[in-house]
């Protein structure tokens, strides 16, 4: 074999051409070869100069927040977009001090800010110069937000003048926004945002936890603060390249963040509205009515008022008064904003007194005392004397709340509401278990089933910063003894010039034997005076044990999480905290006799009219004493579906004051007119609230749930 | 059997050309890993991510080399039919399916792995045409004719029609370059070549002239020469490779840093600018090794050409050198800023299954010739051998 190339031309040429085709390569390699050469050796002076002075600059796309709704759907907490104008700190640094100077002014101007503000603004947290709250404690190479909710034309002129800006930044942003449907605030319920604290910040960065950053906002009180992990999404990062002068190179890779889930509540807008307009007007109408007692017109301060669902606890409405806009707080609140908002004067409207207002129960207290009572061995036939006083030991205690009735049973007392009658109960077991004053391990049947019913502790509710109120037992009493005899024994032997004879007096008893635990404090126990206190939600939430036989739930507001596509990631079940055990049936009993609070007894003068056959009420009036101040008006009211409790501190009577608004608030649940109910007009189509969620549209749009069929009658 | 004469039967196989690929197989991975390490967007926080899956690329690619190596020459002939119509089967199903996934026309998902088929028909086109001409000119001595042209035409053309409807201009540059390597090599008549040469122009300057692409698309692919054609898209690219690269130097910042590269300024550094790490990391003096090993493929490949006995073999290898050859100076000039930008990989070095798949198989069939063309050696080949050689003895 000789495959010679000399007799085969196709073989020869494609020798040639070979040849060729390596000539033509090896010249492309030197190409590159030369090129390469160029660029690392001959200039790479220049291009070491531009990669020094490119740099990165981090971008955060902060998530929209998860929708706050009601049980229909209706937004009660929404976003809208504002615009947020920030500073590139990196660039600024590279300007002159007169441009940076000439910069900030213009800025100032072009924003209406003040300067010193944008000034604070620009300092990282920490440094030398920064003031809290208002440094800067985000990534240092992201731009420093100095004015939201500028107007558009503002942010337009520095969008349009980059040459006048440099370094200023003008973007569009979600911020929240409160729809008020049917008017309502819901402040309390809902709270807050504010920026997130350098504390939080190392937290969550030790937690690895990205769901927050340093310009982050997040939830401070109410359902906002309790649900903000769920509400609060994922904010999303992009990396832009940026030459010496801030001129924007080019996009370096994004990640993207996810909106929040959608919170779906309990609450509804039209009873909050109803209930929160009630309130309103009991406490306007309470100011304009004159107080036979203290010779002026109810200052009436304070008030709550909550309806819940008597069967699951769930929340249906809660008001509080006085209250704020939570709007105040969207794009960062002024110092004398957040001071008029922690001010005594205005009534320190940052306390959410329905669920951490602390105040005597008064004669709302009688049911539960009754059936502890019945479950130490009263009952249904015990009769004691509704006298006009009682005498404890060198005592007089008075009937506050109504005229003598001679021998009574409980229904009949409760009804009435008599002191004495209910003097003589807590008497009896004080007599019969607790003579030692300082035996603290006494047995007391009725401190037993006030804890039974849930008081002293806090109700569990879903939102933080709940109080606990008190139950003013033999322990309590010997603690308070301990922690204040220092203060009293001192004014005792020392009494400071000007001392009062009557403070000399009780210092000198409270540092002898203040921590006694005595008859008197036992009677006053027994109808909710003394220093036994409850707040609102706890009184109602143990009205609801009364409805529904005794169990007591944990009122949730939230009903359920959605993600923002629509799909349920979680459903929100109210919790039973516990059940009142009640071998006497005292809870039937006391129910039934609470039907006649309306019929015959205190708050009749305030229901005439009212198809109470068809709607059964139970209710229960108190008008609480408390020293040096005018009364408490409470009315607790339930029937099988709700209970509504309203309150309003220095207002009053309990009927006189709240019955009129409570009643209010009852026709408007059940649609009534006149003696009428037409259950179509009621606030919640089917009465109660749907079991079903309302829908959520592909499109964002959001339906309303299907109406409860049953159970819609009352 | 003695000792010696088997030494004397061992087949060669080309060392230097199996070395050089091994050392461009170490460095793209090195690469690879260097430019996805700290990218957690692309790793999702595991930064040995994408070394590993372009160490699995690797290990594929070498099984798929050493079988094609170990193929007897006349079953690679007999698949190489096959291999042609499944990567037109291939292109096909890219512009079908294509269409359907997010706007990528030259990717197919296949059981979670994405193939893109153009690398293979590189491939394909370069033992098709490498085929036909074997079949009709094997053992005689006629010269090839018009027919052969038009023949070897048409088995690129089909692929190179489908590649145009993706569209990929950077794989069709490629391919035309193959293609007319082929052809040159295959010995067509020198007026066929140019006038090749000339309709490729005249195609360029209709597709200019007669607004068949849009002004944008002209500024993207003239961008290399002035990056103020396109500052956000192409334009940004080139210069953001180009500082790259210069601030490399003479020894280059060293490997895993470079500031550039950290910084992410390079997109698409781990595949079409893998290149750029390469300038920035390990300087004027690891880019030249890089290009080196990548000249020392081609020549071994064009050597491969000559040393062939037979037709088939020299038209594929060079074709293969060809394609290599334009590739990587096409990927190479792109990073350095005087090439259009094209989205083609760096032969063995970007990360991607395709592109090495097609590569090593392209190797294993060097491998194959070569083992053919040395089996009737008498002596063990030690050096390379030019076919005078032979005559001589």
């Amino acid at each position: 074999m000789n495959p010679s190339t000399k007799r085969d031309p196709a073989a020869e040429r494609s020798r040639l051409r070979l040849i060729v085709v390596r000539v033509l390569v090896f010249s492309l390699f030197a190409t590159l070869f030369a090129r390469l050469y160029y660029l690392q050796v001959v200039s790479g002076d220049s291009y070491r100069q531009a990669a020094a002075s490119q740099s990165l600059r981090e971008v955060v796309v902060q998530p929209q927040r998860g929708l706050i709704v009601d049980d229909q759907g209706r937004p009660l907490v929404a976003n809208r977009t504002a615009w947020v104008v920030s500073v590139d700190r990196t660039l600024l640094g590279r300007l002159s001090e007169r441009d940076r100077k000439i910069l900030l002014r213009r800025l100032a101007n072009a924003v209406r800010t003040p300067l010193k503000q944008i000034k604070e603004d620009l300092v990282t947290c920490g440094e030398r110069g920064s003031v809290r709250g208002r440094c800067w404690n985000g990534s240092p190479y992201q731009p420093v937000p100095v004015a939201t909710g500028v107007r558009q034309a503002e942010a337009l002129r520095i969008l349009e003048q980059p040459e006048d800006y440099p370094g200023v930044l003008a973007q569009q942003q979600s911020v929240r926004a409160y729809p008020r449907p049917y008017g309502v605030n819901l402040a309390d319920v809902i709270g807050y945002l504010s920026p997130i604290t350098a504390g939080e910040l190392n937290k969550a960065r030790k937690d690895h936890d990205t769901s927050v950053n340093g310009a982050s906002t997040v939830g401070r009180a109410g359902i906002e603060e309790e649900y903000d992990r769920y509400l609060r999404g994922r904010p999303g990062y992009q990396k832009v390249a940026v030459d010496s002068m801030g001129r924007v190179l080019g996009n370096e890779g994004e990640v993207k963040g996810h909106p929040g889930d959608t919170l779906v509540t309990s609450i509804d807008a039209r009873v909050q509205s109803v209930t929160e307009k009630a309130l309103h007007d009991a406490i306007t109408t309470a100011r304009a009515t004159y107080d036979p007692v203290t010779h002026r017109n109810y200052s009436a301060d304070s008030g709550a008022a909550i309806v819940l669902e008597a069967k699951t606890g769930r929340v249906v409405a809660m008001a509080s008064q006085p209250t704020y806009n939570p709007g105040e707080w969207v794009g960062g609140i002024s110092r004398e904003q957040l001071a008029r908002l922690y001010s005594p004067q205005a009534g320190d409207p940052l306390l959410a007194r329905a669920y951490q207002g602390q105040f005597a129960p008064g004669s709302t207290w009688k049911p539960f005392m009754t059936v502890g009572a019945f479950n130490n061995g009263m009952g249904p036939s015990t009769m004691l004397d509704c006298s006009s006083g009682f005498q404890v030991g060198n005592r007089l205690f008075h009937n506050y709340e109504s005229a003598s009735y001679g021998m009574i049973s409980f229904a009949q007392a409760l009804q009435v509401s008599c002191d004495t009658f209910f003097y003589r109960v807590g008497y009896y077991f004080w007599q019969k278990y607790g003579q030692d004053p300082t035996d603290v391990h006494a047995h007391d049947p009725l401190v037993s089933e006030a804890k039974a019913f849930g008081f002293g502790r806090p109700t569990g509710i879903d939102v933080p910063g709940e109080s606990a109120g008190r139950i003013a037992d033999r322990a309590w009493k010997l603690a308070y003894w301990k922690s204040m005899k220092g203060y009293y024994c001192g004014i005792d032997k020392h009494p400071p010039a000007g001392t009062s004879s009557y403070l000399k007096l009780f210092a000198h008893e409270f540092c002898l034997e203040g921590n006694y635990y005595r008859a008197g404090d036992a009677v006053n126990f027994v109808i909710g005076q003394g220093d036994t206190l409850v707040t609102p939600l706890q009184l109602a939430r143990a009205y609801a044990a009364l409805a529904n036989g005794g169990t007591l739930y944990e009122p949730r507001i939230a009903k359920a999480i959605v993600s923002p596509s629509g799909q349920v990631i979680k459903r929100i079940r109210p919790k039973v905290q516990g059940h009142v055990t009640d071998p006497a049936h005292a809870i039937s009993y006391v129910d039934n006799a609470l039907l006649g609070t309306a019929k015959v007894g205190t708050m009749a003068w305030k229901m005439g009219g009212f198809p109470l056959d068809q709607i059964h009420i139970r209710s229960k009036t108190g008008s609480a004493e408390v020293y040096g101040k005018q009364s408490t008006s409470w009315v607790a009211s339930y029937d099988d579906n709700y209970v509504v409790l309203m309150m309003v501190t220095q207002g009053g009577t309990g009927s006189g004051t709240s019955g009129p608004f409570v009643r209010r608030i009852w026709e408007a649940l059940y649609g009534v007119h006149g003696m009428q109910v037409d259950t179509r007009k009621a606030l919640i189509p089917g009465v109660v609230e749907p079991a079903a969620l309302p829908a959520f549209q592909p499109d964002g749009s959001i339906l309303p749930p299907r109406p409860r069929t049953t159970g819609s009658q009352p | 059997m003695t000792g010696r004469t088997r030494m004397l039967r061992t087949p060669g196989i080309d060392r230097v050309l199996m070395l050089a690929v091994i050392g461009l197989l170490v460095l793209g991975t090195l690469l690879v890993w260097s430019a996805t390490s700290h990218r957690n967007d692309l790793t999702g926080g595991d930064p040995t991510a994408y070394l590993r899956r372009q160490l699995v690329n690797v290990c594929i690619g070498l099984v798929l080399m050493v079988v094609v190596m170990a193929t007897d020459h006349r079953w690679v002939r007999i698949v190489a039919p096959l291999v042609y119509l499944a990567s037109i089967a291939g292109l096909v199903l890219v512009l079908t399916m294509g269409t359907t996934i997010n706007g990528s026309r030259s990717w197919i998902d296949v059981g979670g792995i994405s193939v893109q088929p153009s690398e293979f028909a590189k491939l394909a086109v370069v033992i098709g045409m490498a085929l036909l001409v074997a079949e009709r000119h094997e053992g005689r001595r006629t010269g090839i004719g018009a027919v052969d042209v038009i023949g070897m035409l048409l088995i690129a053309g089909i692929p190179a029609s489908l590649i145009i409807l993706q569209p990929d201009l950077g794989t069709l540059l490629v391919l035309g370059a193959t293609v007319f390597g082929a052809l040159a090599v295959a010995g067509a008549p020198r007026r066929w070549l140019a006038l090749l040469l000339a309709g490729g122009l005249v195609g360029a300057g209709v597709v200019l002239a007669g607004h068949l692409l849009k002004p944008y698309q002209i500024d993207r692919f003239l961008a290399f020469t002035n990056p103020n054609l396109d500052p956000r898209g192409a334009g940004y690219n080139t210069e953001q490779a180009r500082i790259a690269v210069g601030n490399g130097g003479v020894f280059g910042q060293g490997l895993f840093h470079g500031s550039q590269t950290r910084a992410g300024f390079v997109p698409e550094q781990h595949t079409d600018f893998i290149f750029t790490v390469a300038g920035e990391e390990l300087g004027l003096v690891g880019a030249g090794v890089l290009i080196a090993l990548l000249a020392l493929v081609i020549w071994r490949a064009l050597a491969i050409s000559a040393l062939s006995t037979d037709v088939f073999g020299r038209v594929a290898a060079a074709g293969i050198a060809c394609w290599f050859g334009f590739q990587a100076f096409q990927n190479i000039g792109m990073c350095l800023g005087i090439m259009p930008v094209t989205g083609v990989p760096l032969p063995f070095v970007s990360y991607g299954g395709s592109s090495m798949f097609a590569g090593l198989l392209a190797i294993g069939l060097l491998q194959n010739i070569h083992l053919r063309a040395t089996a009737s050696l008498p002596t063990r080949y030690a050096r390379p051998v030019r076919e005078g050689h032979l005559v001589g003895r």
